[in-house]
């Protein structure tokens, strides 16, 4: 009780240097907290973001790229897949689903993606969940130029059901190239918080004989993604087509894939890590340096506790809990940063990729990382404390001249 | 048994120059339970360090000092320390308030090391030594007067059996240098604790009906500086 008085007081004497120092632990743990949730749940985010996919097949090429494209509708496309492919594996036992998607139009930047009227059916996002549209809206129908647009592409491009577009041709928009045809809106999906937000989805056909586009490859598709009825399967086409066939490529499993894109940024990762754990010396530091430069002035004040009977462990225990208090001090501000900066981040990944981070999702971080700042600021207390341990009790009680 | 008992105490500082300076050789000393004896010398005769010394803030180089029984030399810091909270109350010339403390605090901080704070005593206390106005002020909004009340208040406060009081009064004006005297007085009188003053002004110790000369007492005011070895 003695302990907390002392450093409560203490705290309010030296109240701007001890907010000021607060606040650099506040920026520290905020960061640390954030870097590391970023990391996981973009991780976790991004790996299990197949859609209830097993595989993509694609043009020969990287298998990166293809999962990029096909999945999270990222990177361009590696080539073509001609339509007798699709036939051929969509019509193999092992494959309990396939999906063609044509890629290569946009509309003001999101991209158009021509697939078949099943899609709803077969799209999963998270357990068993499909694709569905907000009331009043439909899917689209074969044959006509009808599109469903993604909840996010739908806010972001003010679409609403019965507006009209014209799509603009390649991934990224330019108001020259806008195709004649002209795309009514049918209905507008509900939120996945997957890549398929960002997406505008119209019939195969409709992207595949855009006009502008190659007669010759006209009934190609971009890719295929594929549902396998066991994952022993996917082994037997990875060598079908990987290793035996020189024409396209299987990516799978797919979650690997990204987590190869995860491994490739490792060194982001701990760079981020690294200046986030500096931030947090340098704040361990301004606590030392703020409370022993005090300690001059506090010579007398120690001195007193000391003639009144406080041990040399209760100076010093008072120090060491003063400069770990400023760090508690720093916690709820550092959980306020940790909030901005994951919101922000969240927001930003969002926009570009669709997938959807939780700012306010559990992690182990969230307590350990407060913990190890208020650990090393105690650590840093020590310092001074030794000094406030050694303290001349008879010295510091001479009048001032 | 004495309350306060000393002998053969020695205290040697080493100067700047090197030479070692003795401060404090008395032979014997000692005080009752509830007897108020005043000291006096000029400054610079050791009156500061030989109450540091029976307080356990020093260590002595020799000798043997008891208080209610328990040994103050011979023995850890740690233990001084505890014997010091627990029956010494401590009066300074300068107040040493803890000036981010109000004068409630401060009074029961006086309490806090040697045992329980008792809130209701440190509010009684200040209401006796004439601040029960004053508990929520800190001590640069009192008079230098109303200070040392509150330094008599925490000196009392942990009911100790002895208050060491130096230069007390050596702050405050003649007047109120007698009413802070008087009240010292009184209250260790009331707390049936023992007082043992010293002052360099012989005026003000005229209502004390024992005082004493540090001089006489003590052998290192006629001593001269040794070398060092």
């Amino acid at each position: 009780m003695t302990l907390l008085l002392l450093v409560r007081r203490s705290l309010r004497q030296h109240a701007l240097s001890a907010v000021v120092t607060a606040l650099t632990v506040a920026l520290a743990v905020g960061l640390l907290m954030s870097v590391w949730m970023v990391k996981r749940q973009a991780h976790d985010t991004f790996t299990g973001q197949a859609g209830g996919w097993d595989a993509v097949l694609g043009a020969r090429g990287s298998k990166l790229q293809l999962v990029l494209n096909a999945i999270f509708h990222l990177e361009a496309s590696p080539g073509n897949v001609a339509w007798d492919d699709y036939l051929t594996i969509s019509s193999n036992r092992a494959v309990a689903a396939a999906l063609p998607l044509a890629i290569g139009d946009n509309y003001r930047g999101f991209r158009l993606v021509g697939t078949l009227t099943n899609l709803p059916a077969v799209a999963e996002f998270g357990r068993n969940q499909h694709l569905d549209v907000e009331n009043g809206g439909r899917w689209f129908e074969d044959g006509y130029r009808e599109a469903v647009i993604g909840s996010f592409a739908a806010r972001k491009l003010a679409l609403h059901l019965g507006d009209e577009f014209h799509p603009y041709h390649g991934l990224n928009f330019d108001p020259k190239n806008e195709h004649q045809e002209k795309y009514v809106v049918v209905g507008i999906a509900k939120p996945s918080n997957t890549p398929m937000d960002r997406v505008i989805w119209i019939p195969l056909a409709g992207l595949q004989n855009m006009s502008g586009h190659d007669p010759s490859t006209v009934s190609d598709v971009s890719a295929v993604l594929i549902k396998l009825r066991s994952p022993i399967v996917g082994q037997q086409l990875d060598v079908l087509y990987n290793r035996q066939g020189n024409r396209l490529t299987f990516a799978w499993p797919i979650a690997r894939e990204v987590a190869f894109l995860f491994d490739r940024f490792g060194w982001f990762d701990r760079v981020l890590s690294l200046i986030a754990w500096l931030v947090a010396v340098v704040a361990s530091g301004s606590i030392l340096a703020s409370i022993y430069n005090s300690m001059s002035a506090r010579r007398r004040e120690l001195a007193i506790l000391r003639a009144l009977g406080a041990r040399r462990q209760t100076v010093f225990s008072a120090i060491v809990t003063e400069a770990a208090a400023v760090a508690v001090l720093g916690l709820l501000p550092g959980y306020a940063f940790y909030f901005a900066i994951v919101g922000t981040a969240a927001a930003i990944i969002r926009a570009q990729t669709g997938v959807v981070l939780d700012a306010m999702a559990w992690d182990p971080v969230l307590v350990w990382a407060p913990l190890a700042l208020v650990g090393l600021s105690a650590l840093a207390g020590v310092i001074p404390a030794i000094k406030a341990y050694r303290v001349d009790v008879a010295g510091g009680l001479a009048p001032e001249s | 048994m004495a309350l306060l008992e000393l002998t053969d105490l020695r205290k040697s500082f080493a100067s700047p120059d090197g030479t070692i300076l003795t401060v404090i050789d008395i032979p014997r000393f000692q005080l009752d339970a509830r007897q108020q004896i005043a000291l006096f010398g000029p400054s610079g005769t050791g009156k500061t360090t030989f109450l540091h010394l029976i307080a356990g803030i020093l260590g002595a180089d020799a000798g043997r000092i008891t208080v209610a029984g328990k040994p103050m030399t011979g023995v850890s810091e740690a233990h001084r320390d505890r014997a010091r909270a627990a029956h010494i109350g401590y009066i300074f010339q300068t107040f040493n308030l803890l000036q981010g403390f109000t004068a409630r605090e401060n009074v029961q901080l006086g309490m806090a090391f040697g045992g329980q704070t008792d809130h209701h005593r440190a509010d009684e206390l200040l209401r006796r030594v004439g601040l029960g106005h004053r508990l929520d002020y800190f001590p640069r909004q009192l008079s230098t007067g109303q200070q040392q009340r509150v330094a008599v208040a925490r000196a009392l406060a942990n009911h100790p059996q002895l208050v060491l009081a130096d230069e007390p009064t050596g702050n405050l004006d003649s007047a109120t240098s007698r009413e802070v005297l008087q009240l010292i007085r009184e209250a260790c009188r009331e707390s049936n604790a023992a007082l043992l003053l010293v002052s360099h002004d012989a005026a003000i110790l005229g209502s004390f009906g024992e005082t004493e000369s540090l001089a006489d007492l003590n052998q290192a005011s006629r001593a001269t500086a040794s070398p060092a070895p």
